[in-house]
Parts: structure tokens; sequence; C-alpha cells
């Protein structure tokens, strides 16, 4: 067995492993750390506190910052929850369906908000909208954050699905179940660890998005990365470092329940 | 319902049979409408004229292509010849993408099968911590990669007081701190392709090859390589397109100093310039460019798929 | 934790579902970044029962191109910069008012009625002027920093140490006091000759940026910055060891102002907002936040000494201070051209 050990290691590997995760977390945790920094200067340490956290949640700017995130969050679930339905559907179609006309053409659809930059799609959808005569603000930004949702949502769904044999709506089907009822009644649920993880990819995608947002949004309306980017520009002052600590435990909050919902669907494939 | 009759005829993965276009009907529309809709308006609009200070004209002209590749002088009259400007732009992107990519491959290919190696649990809270990162938003951690490395930052601090320097090392604003950038924040989209596909890996090659004395270099570039190659070119391209277009990295950590394809781009529409064929016509570019690389990687993959 | 993520989100829901109850009035501002205390848009909210909203630029030609593009009807109010005022009544941007709908209207210095840009003011009030210069920190550069040649000739010490404001506007306008041109030539030797002096200055400039003036000489990150005189009074105040400068060649003076937009979606709340600015208290509260000066009659009894007696609002006589010119078309295009070649 010594072989096998030997077989799978090299030297340096660890030590580069070690080196990745180090460039990974440094910045993230300096940041943490002077966010508790009870300087007004963001370069000397002044001692521990609280201080900016009380900043963001009560001070001249948190109503701004407030209302951003109030933004941010309801158009990442309103993106969340219409792509993902959005993308049920269409992987059920996908996977589902069996052959039909435009078939590979729809799997290009599906993944083309991939693969057009960022850049592009903001370019493509400020003309748009101007174009039609679309007032930009909340619904611009929240249509824009629908599109590009969807491969992100049909991503782990689809995976899911496929991890799922078609024996069962079957047999409900030869039951005399109705296709909806079938549907509803089986696959749903069975999909529902996929549906989940497509919905929180969704989520923190929106979420995160930057470039396209600040392309369409309207006249009053931030949402934290804008309004962020918009403070950082005058200075990365301490505040900005607690709101991004606080969006960082977000994050980790997610990931672990994404990481949860993974597990659970391992356990209900046994 | 007709479902009981449909099964007779039915493949195993039809159970909607018919049903496919209906449930495909949304992501058409939605999609269709707001993406494939605009950019074919933006392919429009890039041979539009250019109105004064921003907008368009409805009329035909092809200078915003022609201002793209020919130079005609400051003033606009004098012979074309072949234009720099941009294409050393468009160029300066691809280079800073390409560093980025490699530095993401030399760390991430090591750091992915270091993980694959592992067993159990271990793997796991390996994975767990490297997929974090890819959650954080991605400005944030631009922020505090801008943080981090200023003259008078904590890591110019720190490397002072142990005596590693004895004065800053001037990083921001610079192409390097861009390419830092870039590779801070695409790293996770290199481990995690590059993971799967050497978690499919059969260790029985490399066994094979020590049987018959390889040198572990030679196992590596020649037995394992080829094999994890798909991995390593969907972590390469998840790395490289979004890098090509990105803004937020050279814009905080570069000083927006030099244009990039990405704030070239939003110049035209939010800043100075208020050239908006231009704009359209530079976008189209991007927009082709990475359609080339992703067809390229496309048809491999199908012949990759039929050996 | 105490700040747990799930709380937030929970508090975000009740506030949103409670967030209904907005008055009536609203105001969607469109003004530079960093100009305005939140406590005189605070105080206009609760006096005349309005939601105040407001977005910012970073430079005029910004607030240009996201208003022609299709941001125009957004927004009531917006602050433009002198030259910009006529490039926005000329584009068909802006509204008009009648002198009588602003009951403070004398309140303006006769001096500051009829300008250039806006003879009369028939769309416009005056909101604060200043000038767009640079500030040098004082223990890298102990020479006479009264000169153009720190941007475009730099001294040793100061090469790549630079962050020029990016805004074409305000940088070849002082690029051309620099060379002893007028603003907006047509002659080609001339055009040439400013294209040639940016090209070669920019390989002593480090970045391009306006709102991160302030922050690149507070942090360092600079040791010189073309800013506006407002930011670099801020930065002192905030520890930065600089020094404004008043190049001898010329400097840029600014005068910005509050402009009534076309289709303002709210233009009663516009015009009473416009007439609370002319309001010598509030007037004054602008002018020690943001660190201008003031046009109204009345306002100087309320500025701070600290403010009357700055250095970048008391230039020295012998500088000549000139506003940024608009181009006619056929030489923005080749502006336009300086400028990508500039940051190529």
């Amino acid at each position: 067995m010594a072989k096998h050990i030997d077989i799978r290691k090299f030297t340096g590997f660890r030590a580069i492993a070690v080196l990745c995760l180090f460039l990974l977390y440094a910045p993230l945790i300096v940041v943490s750390v002077y966010s508790f920094n009870d300087s007004i200067s963001i370069t000397t340490w002044g001692g521990f506190s609280l201080r900016w956290y009380e900043d963001v949640f009560f001070g001249p700017e948190a109503p701004k910052f407030k209302q951003a995130a109030i933004n941010s969050l309801t158009i990442a679930i309103g993106a969340a929850v219409a792509s993902t339905a959005i993308a049920t559907a269409a992987a059920t179609a996908m996977l589902r369906a069996g052959k039909f006309k435009g078939k590979s053409f729809s799997f290009m659809l599906i993944n083309l908000p991939l693969m057009v930059p960022e850049i592009v799609t903001a370019v493509a959808t400020l003309i748009f909208f101007s174009a039609i005569g679309f007032v930009s603000g909340y619904m611009t930004i929240l249509v824009a954050h629908i599109v590009f949702c969807i491969p992100f949502a049909y991503l782990p769904i689809a995976a899911r699905m496929q991890s799922i044999e078609p024996f069962y709506e079957q047999a409900a089907l030869d039951l005399y179940a109705t296709r909806f009822q079938a549907f509803r009644m089986i696959l749903l649920p069975l999909m529902a660890p996929g549906i989940l993880s497509g919905f929180l990819l969704a989520f923190i995608i929106s979420l995160d998005d930057f470039i396209i947002t600040n392309f369409v949004k309207g006249a009053g309306v931030e949402t934290l990365p804008t309004a962020i980017f918009g403070a950082v520009k005058l200075g990365i002052k301490p505040n900005v470092m607690a709101i991004s600590t606080l969006l960082l435990l977000v994050s980790v909050v997610f990931v672990t329940l994404s990481y949860l919902v993974g597990r659970m669907g391992e356990n209900t494939e046994k | 319902m007709a479902g009981p009759q449909l099964k007779s005829t039915d493949t195993d993965n039809s159970n909607y049979a018919g049903l496919g276009p209906w449930l495909l009907l949304p992501s058409w529309l939605v999609i269709g409408f707001f993406l494939v809709l605009p950019v074919g308006l933006m392919l429009i609009y890039s041979f539009l004229t250019k109105e004064f200070r921003g907008g368009v004209v409805w009329d035909f002209s092809p200078a915003a292509y022609d201002q793209f590749f020919f130079d005609r002088g400051l003033f606009g009259d004098s012979a074309p010849t072949i234009e720099l400007t941009y294409i050393s732009i468009f160029w300066r992107s691809i280079w800073q993408a390409a560093v980025a990519t490699i530095l993401c491959l030399l760390i991430g290919f090591p750091t992915a099968w270091f993980i694959a190696t592992k067993t159990g649990s271990n793997r796991t809270i390996w994975l767990f911590l490297i997929t974090i990162p890819y959650w954080v938003n991605l400005l944030i951690r631009t922020i505090s990669m801008k943080f981090l490395i200023r003259d008078n930052g904590p890591l110019n601090e720190l490397l002072l007081s142990i005596g590693l320097i004895s004065e800053p090392i001037h990083m921001i604003n610079t192409n390097f701190a861009v390419q830092l950038g870039l590779f801070y924040s695409y790293l996770p989209f290199m481990v995690l392709p590059i993971y799967a596909s050497v978690e499919r890996y059969n260790f029985a090659l490399s066994e094979a090859a020590a049987d018959l004395y390889a040198t572990k270099w030679v196992t590596l570039t020649k037995i394992i390589l080829p094999v994890v190659k798909p991995g390593v070119i969907a972590g390469c391209i998840l790395v490289f397109v979004p890098s090509l277009g990105a803004f937020l990295a050279p814009d905080l950590l570069g000083g927006a100093k030099n244009f990039m394809i990405g704030s070239l781009i939003e110049e035209q529409f939010k800043g100075n310039a208020g050239n908006w064929p231009f704009g359209a016509a530079a976008s189209m570019i991007l927009l082709s460019m990475v359609l080339v690389i992703l067809t390229i990687y496309a048809r491999q993959q199908v012949k990759a798929g039929d050996r | 934790m105490h700040f747990n993520p799930n709380v937030c989100a929970t508090a975000a829901f009740l506030a949103l579902s409670a967030g209904t109850a907005f008055a009536e009035g609203e105001l969607k501002l469109y003004h530079w970044f960093d100009y305005i205390p939140q406590e005189l848009l605070d105080q206009f909210a609760a006096e005349y029962d309005v939601t105040v909203t407001m977005d910012t630029f970073d430079s005029n030609e910004a607030m240009l191109a996201t208003l022609k593009a299709g941001k125009l009807g957004d927004y009531d109010v917006a602050f433009p910069s002198d030259y910009m005022v006529e490039i926005m009544a000329n584009e068909g941007m802006l509204d008009t008012f009648e002198r009588t709908e602003l009951t403070n209207f004398e309140n303006i210095m006769p001096q500051w009625i009829d300008v250039s840009f806006d003879p009369g003011r028939n769309s416009s009030i005056p909101y604060q002027w200043g000038s767009t210069n640079f500030a040098v920190n004082n223990a890298a550069y102990s020479g006479d920093v009264n000169t153009t040649s720190i941007l475009f000739d730099p001294p040793e010490e100061l090469r790549g140490q630079i962050n020029v404001l990016d805004s074409q506007g305000e940088l070849l306008a002082l690029a051309s006091m620099h060379l002893s041109i007028p603003q907006c030539t047509s002659d080609r030797e001339q055009l040439q000759a400013l294209n040639d002096l940016v090209q070669a200055a920019r390989e002593n400039w480090a970045s391009f940026g306006s709102d991160i003036a302030k922050d690149s000489l507070v942090s360092g990150d600079a040791l010189v910055s073309m800013i506006y005189s407002g930011q670099a009074a801020k930065a002192r105040a905030e520890g930065a060891d600089i020094s404004y400068a008043f190049p001898s060649e010329g400097y840029v003076l600014f005068a910005d102002s509050a402009v009534l937009l076309a289709d303002a979606p709210n233009r009663d709340n516009a015009i009473l907002f416009m007439n609370f600015l002319l309001e010598p208290e509030n007037a004054a509260a602008v002018s020690n936040f943001a660190q201008y000066g003031s046009s109204i009659i009345g306002a100087h009894e309320f500025l701070t000494e600290e403010l009357r007696n700055s250095p970048e609002l008391n230039p020295p006589s012998n500088a000549t201070g000139r506003f940024v010119q608009a181009c006619v078309e056929d030489v923005q295009v080749v502006y336009d051209t300086i400028w990508t070649n500039l940051k190529e």
C-alpha cells in the first residue's frame, strides 16, 4: 500500500495548497480584523471596538446602506425564485421530455448568459432598455438579474435530475397518476435538494453582481455592491470593512447551507 | 390524461414527452427577449452614426469599426494605417488575463491534486475551505486586496517589521496589482474543475507507469496531464474569459490608468467619450473573441467524446 | 454572534413591508460625490415632507453620458459645472423657471447672475465655486508647487506618484495653460503639442481617479494629486500634509450650479429644493461641508473661521483662474482622440 500513497503525492503540492488557502483568506481575514479597529485611520491599530458596526447600523450613512441591503436582498430573492422556476421547467424539458425540435439550440440558449461576458450583457441591456423606453430603476435590475441567474440555477437542478431515475414517475404514471401529479408528487420532492442548491447559487450570484447592476440601475436605486463601490472610491473606511465582514458572514452561512443541502441530497439518493 | 398510453412508446427519459417546448417557453422568452434581442440591437448600434456627446443617429455607418481598426491620425484625415491603440488595449487585456490564468494554474493544479488525493472528511473540509471565497462578493474580495497591498497597508507593514524589506514595495496601481487581483478573483474557478477531473483519475495508470520505472515527472506530464486535461482546460476558460472583460480589478487595483477592454467599453457609455456605436463595436469584438474560444473548446470536447 | 445575518435578513423584510409608508412627495438629485451634507438633505426632507434620493457622479462628462443614456426624466435636479450647464442647455436637457418661482432669487450675488453659461439664470442657480488644481505632499517635495510643471514635467522625486483626475475637461484645460495655448484650440500644431505633452507626462502618472484623489493623498498612495480645492481642504483636515497649488501659468476655476432638468418628475419639489439652497444658512452649510466658496449673499457670516481663511479659497493675486470651455464638435473629436491615446 505504501506504493499507492507514493503515487499520489508530489513534493511541494501540500505547501502550494497551504499557500493557496493563505492567499485566498489573508485579505479577507485582514479586513475582518481591521473592521474591529477602534481608530478612525484605517492603517493604525487603536484597540478592539464594535464602533464601526454601530456606525453601519445607526451612523449617518445607515439609511443608505439599509436601503441598499433591502434592495439587494429583495432583488436576489426575486431573481432567484424566478430563475429557479424557469430553470426547473427547462431542466424537466431537457431531461424528461424525450427528443424534440430545437433541443440542442435550447441548451445553448439557456447557457448563453454564462458565455456572454458580463460587460457585454451590461451594455446590450442598457441599450435595449433605453431603446424600448423601459424606465430604469428597481425593475430593470430585477429583470437583468433573472436573465443571468438562469444558467446558474439550471446547473445544479439539471445535475440532480440526471441522477434521479425516471422509474419513480413512470410507476406513478402506470398507476394512472396524471403527468402533473407525477411531476408534483414524485419528481419535485425528489428534486428538492437540487432546486434548493440552484436557488442558493442564483441568490448569491445576484447578490454578487456589480457590473450589470451599475449599468441598468435607475435613479436613487442602489444595491449593496454599487453602494459599497461608491463609498470605497472615497477611501476604504472602517465602516466599509464592517459591512464587508458582515457580507462575508452571510456568504459563509450560505455556503454552509448549500453544503448541508448537498449532503441531504446524497443521503436521499442512498 | 394520456400518461399511461404514452408510456408504451417512450424511452426511459420522456415521461413528459410533447411538453418540452412548453416547459422551455419561459427560458426562450426571458433569454430571447432580454439577452438575444439586446445583443442583436447592440450589433445594429455598432453600425450606426454616433451622436455628439452620447446616443446614436439612425444612419448606417461603419465608422465605429473603422475607428477600431484604422488610424487616421489625430485629426482624422491622414491616410489610414492600422490602428494599434485599441488592438493594444485588447492585447493588454489578453495578456493580463493570460498571466492571471497561468498564476491560477500554477497554484490551482497542485492544490486541486492535493485535495483530490485526500480522503474522507479531510477532503471535504479542504473543498469547503476552497469554495467559501468563491461565494464571497467579488467586490469585497477586490477591496480587501486593495487594502492589503497599499503602500502603507498591512502587507508592507508586516514585511517592514520583520525586516524583510527596508522600504514599502509599491504594488497598488501597477499591472502586477491587476494580475494579482484577477488571480485572486478567479482562483477557485481553476481549482474546482481540475479537482473534479483528478477525482475521476484512475490511479492504476500511475501505478502501471511506476512499475515501468517512469519518474514522477514523466508520470505527471505523460500520463496524468493528458487524462486530466479537460479539467485543466475548463479551469483555464473559467478564469480567462471573465478576466478578459473584468472591470473591478483594473479599476480598483490598477488605478484606471490603462484602459482594459472592460473599462474602454464602460468609458463609451458612462465616461468621457460618449461614443455608443464604438462601445457597441468593441463589445461585439469582445463577444466574438469569447465565442471563438468557446467554440474551439466545444469542438475539442466533442472530439474527446468521440474517442 | 451579535450581528447574525439571518436577523439582518428578517429585519430587512420587516422594514420592507413597513416601507410603503413613505411621504408622498419625492425629489431625485443627481449630484457630485461627497458634495452635500446628509443632514441638509434630511432637514429638507423633514421640512417639506419629501423623500429625497440622490445618486452621485464623478465627472461632468459621466453625468452627461448617464443622462443621455436614458436617465433623463429620472432626476429632478443635477449639479453640473459652468461649461456643462451650457452644453446641457444646448442639448435641450434643461427646463427653465421664472425668477418669481424662487423667492430667494435675490440672495444670489449679482456677479453670479449674469454668467456666460446661463445669462440671467433661467435654468440654474449658483451652487458652489472653487478651483481644480493639484496638491503636493510637503514631506516629499519642498520646491515651489505653484507651477503646472509639477503635473506635466514633474521633478524627479514625484515621478510615478501622481494621480490625475479622470476628467478630460479639467486635465486638458490645465495642459493648455501649461503650453500657453487657448483652450479648445483648432490650430493643428497646438493640438499636436497638447497630445505630445500629455503623452509624455503620463509616464509619470500613477493613476487616473477623481473620487480617489483625496484618499490617495491621505493614504499616501500618491504624493501629488490633481484635486478639487474643497477635497484638498478635506484631505488636509484628515491629516494629509499637503500644499494646494495655484499655478502661475493659470488655474482652473469652476462654478457649479444646481440645474432644473427637463422632464423632471417632481418639478415643484425641485423648485422648492433650489429655493432651499438659496437660503444663506443652507448655502453656508454646504460650504462648510464641502469646503468651497458660496455665491449667496449673507452666507459668509455662517462660514467657519477655518473656511474663510482656507488657502484653497484665497488664491494668490498673481494667478489667473479660467473656466473650462466647451469645445465645438470638430475640436471635441480631437480631444477625445487625445484622451483615448492618453489612456491607451
